[in-house]
């Protein structure tokens, strides 16, 4: 049975979480070149907060190790350094393994591409009772019902069922990713990209069913994407990321109205929005850097207009939800 | 009176295939002016890119133009053989894709492709040629070009992929540019920068431009003018300004609510139930008409032409000129106003 926990506000905890990919060129090319080892730090001393029944939400461009966190954070990836605590039991330390297995069946993920994350060659009803059989929850008819409810409950008929994934939309797989996700009453949902291989109407449906299905159900986010009107639409707070660091933490909407890091500003200036008809904006200079050998310091001084020798030197702590030199000295406008 | 750049009419687009004839692209009809950025929006399967590939000529069989004219200049170009309509690609009309890592060739330095398309189509010898190709990844935005010239395309990053990939397309001066979703595989710091690229350049060159995207964000930015479509229809052109802020059509109207913005404070998005219908079985008369909230008889039999004459309803928006919307909602009912 589920392992009594005492309810807590702070449902998830992530401290501190390092994850570094070897990226070294083969042993012998090594030799004979005379490199060194070559590593990539794709998360690097991240720490954040989820309370329980909210949507917390990281943005941020290709390349800032968004995913990787996302992966760490469901046990798909092993981590480097640091902790990952979900409603108490710790997801990375080893001595937890037995109370882990039971946490297991309260997280789940859903992937960017419905195409490639359901099983081609299985029926729909097989896919969505695979978490059912993995945990040994249900048995016989009970399955069978246990599935039809889930379609209904995701928008589907429990017909579809007895179909296979190609007959479906994009969206309909979406959906049919929601109700896998559901079907081991999972209260910790990580969302990759939920939303962004679909078309715009599409991407209401889903965005509007995972709204009701938290509210019915009490579900927690960790919403992934690098779409900022939807994190807005979606997310109670947002972790803004640039090279595998935490550059800003805020309350959803005050983000948007009062964002304080000089990169959030930068992001916020760039997106095409409907409202920017005939709107000049300030232009965005360069490009994420290449996270191999990342710039010392702040990793954002390159391109920060606020930089100066002490953003080049030494990496800022994130204070008070914001990890800026200049915002911390006053120094932002 | 300036003359369009390109003049599409009622063009069709068949796919023949084992189950039948699709008909892809149904009745499409539009000009683009010199320096005019016209934005082409609507979901996947709208008929957004084919109507773009109908333009440059790269419908390929089983595919084929049905029907309908191209005029470009005010000459046809829709039933060239294909040797003419070959010189004309790449000169007059040139493509930017989605893709820059599919659309720049990986085993060549982009300066050699560049070079190699500057004398297909103009008379330049190849040091004056290199020389131009110097010029043109400047104009795009290119630092160093002198040296960046000799790189190969896995040595740029996405953005400047892409910057390389608009270099190429502005190789022989065109008049007119199709560019099919050109920042949709970028980050948004990169989109901004080519998307204010192509502007400026649409400004300085007069260049007309079919903007072919699935984001109305780029669009809203970008073009002037914007046509919605829908299943190989256009539901609704105007003025970008007017079809953001007032869209006529249901469809329109629930495309724009659909979509999350960084001003508007919604509890829920716009929802239109169902999808697109597939090209195999399109509805009779308005296309929309199953998922529409407020179809009536007629739209169940008569398909809207989006060319007559349109009257805004009563407590809404009136019609701005220019804005034309393939809707019976707007047809002025002449008996009720009598009454």
């Amino acid at each position: 049975m589920m392992a009594q926990t005492k309810p807590s506000e702070t449902f998830v905890e992530v401290r501190d979480l390092k994850r570094v990919f070897d990226v070294s060129r083969p042993w012998l090319n090594r030799v004979i070149e005379r490199q060194p080892k070559a590593f990539l730090k794709a998360v690097d001393g991240l720490s954040f907060e989820i309370r329980r029944g909210e949507t917390f939400a990281l943005v941020g461009e290709s390349g800032s190790g968004k995913s990787t966190v996302a992966r760490m954070a469901v046990g798909l990836l092993p981590v480097s350094g640091g902790t990952v605590t979900i409603d108490g039991v710790s997801m990375t330390a080893v001595k937890d393994s037995q109370t882990r297995q039971q946490l297991r069946k309260r997280i789940q993920m859903i992937f960017q591409d419905p195409y490639a994350s359901l099983n081609p060659r299985w029926r729909v009803e097989r896919i969505i009772a695979e978490p059912i059989h993995a945990f040994g929850l249900l048995k016989g008819e009970q399955v069978t019902a246990r599935v039809g409810e889930l379609l209904t409950l995701v928008g589907l008929h429990p017909d579809d069922g007895r179909k296979y994934p190609h007959e479906f939309s994009g969206g309909q797989r979406q959906r049919i990713a929601i109700a896998r996700a559901l079907a081991s009453s999972a209260e910790f949902i990580v969302c990759d990209e939920p939303t962004s291989a679909l078309d715009v109407s599409v991407q209401a449906q889903i965005l509007n069913l995972m709204r009701d299905l938290q509210k019915e159900f009490g579900l927690t986010y960790l919403f992934i994407s690098h779409n900022l009107a939807v994190v807005r639409h979606m997310a109670d707070r947002i972790g803004v990321m640039y090279l595998g660091r935490l550059v800003e933490i805020s309350e959803g909407k005050r983000l948007f109205s009062a964002p304080r890091h000089p990169y959030t500003r930068m992001l916020l200036d760039a997106v095409p929005d409907l409202g920017m008809t005939g709107r000049q904006r300030q232009m965005v200079a360069g490009e994420i850097p290449n996270p191999i050998n990342p710039p010392t310091g702040c990793t954002f001084h390159p391109r920060c207009p606020l930089a100066n020798e002490r953003c080049k030197r030494e990496a800022p702590a994130m204070l008070d939800g914001v990890a800026c030199h200049a915002v911390q000295e006053g120094r932002v406008p | 009176m300036t003359e369009p750049v390109i003049s599409v009419r009622d063009l069709r687009v068949e796919f023949v295939t084992r189950k039948g004839i699709l008909r892809a692209i149904d009745g499409v009809s539009f000009d683009i002016m010199p320096g005019e950025v016209l934005g082409v929006v609507g979901e996947s399967g709208a008929g957004k890119s084919v109507t773009g590939s109908a333009i440059i000529g790269l419908i390929e069989p089983p595919g084929r133009i049905a029907g309908g004219e191209i005029r470009l200049h005010g000459q046809r170009i829709d039933n060239l053989d294909p040797e003419s309509l070959r010189r004309i690609r790449g000169r007059k009309i040139a493509m930017i894709f989605q893709d820059p890592l599919t659309s720049l060739n990986p085993l060549y330095r982009v300066g050699e492709q560049l070079v190699e398309t500057i004398l297909t189509h103009t008379d330049l010898g190849p040091a004056a040629a290199r020389a131009r190709a110097i010029d043109l990844l400047n104009e795009v935005g290119i630092p160093a070009p002198e040296r960046r010239i000799d790189g190969y395309p896995h040595e740029f990053s996405g953005g400047m992929r892409q910057r390389v990939v608009i270099a190429l397309a502005l190789c022989a001066e065109p008049d007119f540019i199709v560019a099919d979703e050109p920042t949709t595989a970028l980050d948004v710091s990169v989109q901004a920068q080519i998307i204010a690229l192509i502007r400026k350049l649409c400004r300085e060159r007069g260049t007309a431009v079919m903007l072919v995207t699935h984001d109305m964000g780029v669009i809203a930015e970008t073009a002037d003018r914007v046509a919605v479509m829908y299943a190989g229809r256009v539901a609704e052109i105007g003025p970008v300004r007017d079809v953001v802020k007032h869209p006529l059509h249901p469809y329109a109207k629930g495309l724009m609510g659909a979509i999350p913005t960084l001003e508007a404070e919604a509890e829920r998005l716009v929802q239109i139930p169902g999808s697109m219908p597939r090209l195999s079985n399109i509805p009779l008369g308005c296309a929309f008409n199953p998922r529409c909230e407020r179809v009536f008889d007629r739209c169940r039999v008569e398909r809207p032409d989006p060319n007559v004459p349109r009257f805004g309803l009563e407590g809404e928006a009136p019609l701005m000129p220019g804005h034309h919307v393939a809707c019976h909602l707007y047809t002025r009912k002449t008996v009720e106003t009598a009454s």
